[in-house]
């Protein structure tokens, strides 16, 4: 490595411990969220370092974008932090020798981990491409070695956002909006090539850096940025159109999870031939779902039919 | 260098998780609790792409697991802010 | 020749963008803090941009450069306006000497 190089990840990292510090535990807390989203920032350049530009993607459009939007707008609902609230400083400081204790072990934890023998499952991902349907190593895994994984993920996804709808309704409506007109015309400029982008990346992750997480993260970060220019969900689209898009990843999964049980196969066993097919429609629904799924966490609700306006 | 490429991000992430789990312990606001989760959350991510590097090819099975993560604990945050937010509300 | 252009036009970019950080860390308050860092951000990306479109022998990441810098212009304006308003709407008072 490039002495160079190593310099810049000893800053880059070093900037980011410091950071999560002050995401944590700054006085203010609004510093507090603004260090948190830097802090997801700078991750993303992590993970560019660690040549992983798939979880970059997604973490720049989610882990600094669409978190930090959510911290902001839950910040602004709730009452200032009471003074007196937050531990001593004595009482923080105290908790230290055990953080130490922690950390040492941690770190010789992660010394013998060094030492053993890492295999991973590199090389047999690699042997078993011919047979993937897709080119991208890692699309390969999540949606067609591991799809299983990524199938109980969407699940995960989708309960949560029942979980936030059996809260109550749409908080967002309630929120007050600054007059700023430059904010729509940027949202009229960039959303249609953020949704361009998604389609973009969707296609790519059958060769690429893509797929359908990045593509789902740019989609949200679209229509979240167009919420929050004022455009609210069409009432003909709160209902069934909303549900069946929030319900279509993991619908799309589930039948041809099973559909190629019919076709004398094991659960998720996609049969090579059509395999490319299959996987670029659960691709495609994925994307789609996970875009509007994220769109609803933001929401914090059931959209309302009372809200004027449309998209 | 003769450090084993990859110890400073093994170190930064054994510390972000560090720097996590004492927050999650000491803050007592809980928005700073989800935030705390969120770091070490991160420490954990970095900690598994770095330990799939050290083999001989790129491991694509970490960043599988790390993408579906992302996504997982951004639908976790999301969750705990709502339930925060009526928390709040019910609260005098 | 290009590639000696190009680093020429990179280390310029860095400058602008050392004098556009120093403006935030010492500017008075958040509306000359924008001011410094907007203008000379959006400037110093620009020059890094072109050196690196001199560096790269593609057309496409030409292209592509173009873009990024095309599109940092409409959101760093955007965002600047917006926390200038919500700064105002906050009654912040711009700094009189």
């Amino acid at each position: 490595m490039h002495p160079a190089e190593a310099l810049f990840d000893a800053l880059l990292l070093l900037s980011m411990v410091v950071l999560a510090w002050q995401g944590v535990h700054a006085r203010n807390m609004f510093r507090a969220v603004v260090s948190f989203m830097m802090f997801g920032l700078l991750t993303a350049v992590a993970w560019v370092r660690l040549e992983a530009p798939d979880i970059a993607l997604a973490e720049a459009a989610l882990g600094a974008g669409l978190t930090g939007a959510l911290l902001l707008a839950t910040l602004g609902r709730l009452k200032p932090e009471r003074r007196g609230a937050r531990l001593q400083r004595a009482a923080k400081l105290s908790m230290l020798p055990w953080l130490a204790l922690g950390l040492a072990g941690t770190m010789t934890l992660l010394a013998v981990t060094l030492a053993l023998p890492a295999p991973g499952l590199g090389e047999r991902v690699l042997s078993a491409m011919p047979e993937a349907g897709v080119d991208s190593p890692v699309t390969a895994v999540l949606l067609n070695f591991r799809a299983w994984d990524t199938l109980l993920e969407i699940a995960v996804m989708l309960l949560a956002v029942i979980a936030i709808w059996s809260l109550g309704q749409d908080v967002l409506a309630s929120t007050s909006r600054l007059p700023a007109p430059s904010l729509p015309a940027l949202v009229r400029l960039l959303f249609p090539l953020l949704v361009l982008s998604t389609f973009y990346l969707l296609w790519r992750g059958g060769h690429g850096p893509g797929g359908a997480f990045p593509a789902g993260a740019l989609l949200a970060a679209g229509l979240v940025l167009a919420l929050l220019a004022g455009a609210r969900v069409p009432e003909r689209m709160t209902g069934a159109p909303l549900r069946c898009a929030l319900a279509a990843g993991l619908l799309a999964f589930i039948i041809i999870a099973v559909g190629v049980m019919a076709e004398g196969g094991v659960f998720f066993a996609y049969p090579p031939r059509h395999a490319p097919m299959l996987i670029a429609i659960v691709e495609i629904a994925a994307g789609l779902s996970i875009g509007v799924m994220l769109t609803a966490l933001f929401l914090g609700g059931e959209p309302t039919d009372t809200q004027g306006g449309s998209t | 260098m003769s450090l084993p490429p990859g110890t400073l991000f093994l170190l930064a992430s054994a510390l972000l998780f560090a720097i996590g789990a004492h927050g999650l312990v000491t803050c007592r606001h809980l928005l700073r609790k989800v935030l705390a989760l969120n770091v070490a959350m991160t420490g954990v991510f970095l900690l598994l792409v770095t330990l799939g590097r050290s083999g001989t090819t790129v491991d694509p099975v970490p960043h599988a697991m790390v993408l579906t993560g992302i996504v997982v604990a951004l639908s976790t945050t999301a969750v705990a802010l709502g339930l925060i937010v009526r928390l709040e509300r019910r609260r005098p | 020749m290009s590639t000696i252009a190009g680093a020429i036009l990179i280390v310029l970019g860095l400058l602008f963008f050392l004098s556009g950080t120093l403006g935030l860390l010492r500017f008075p308050d958040v509306f000359t803090r924008l001011h410094a860092l907007s203008k000379a951000d959006t400037l110093a990306l620009g020059l890094v941009c072109a050196g690196l479109a001199l560096h790269a022998d593609d057309g496409t990441l030409q292209l592509k450069l173009l873009l990024i810098w095309l599109l940092v212009i409409v959101s760093g304006a955007t965002c600047s306006s917006l926390i200038a308003r919500a700064a105002l709407a906050h009654g912040i008072r711009p700094w009189q000497r």
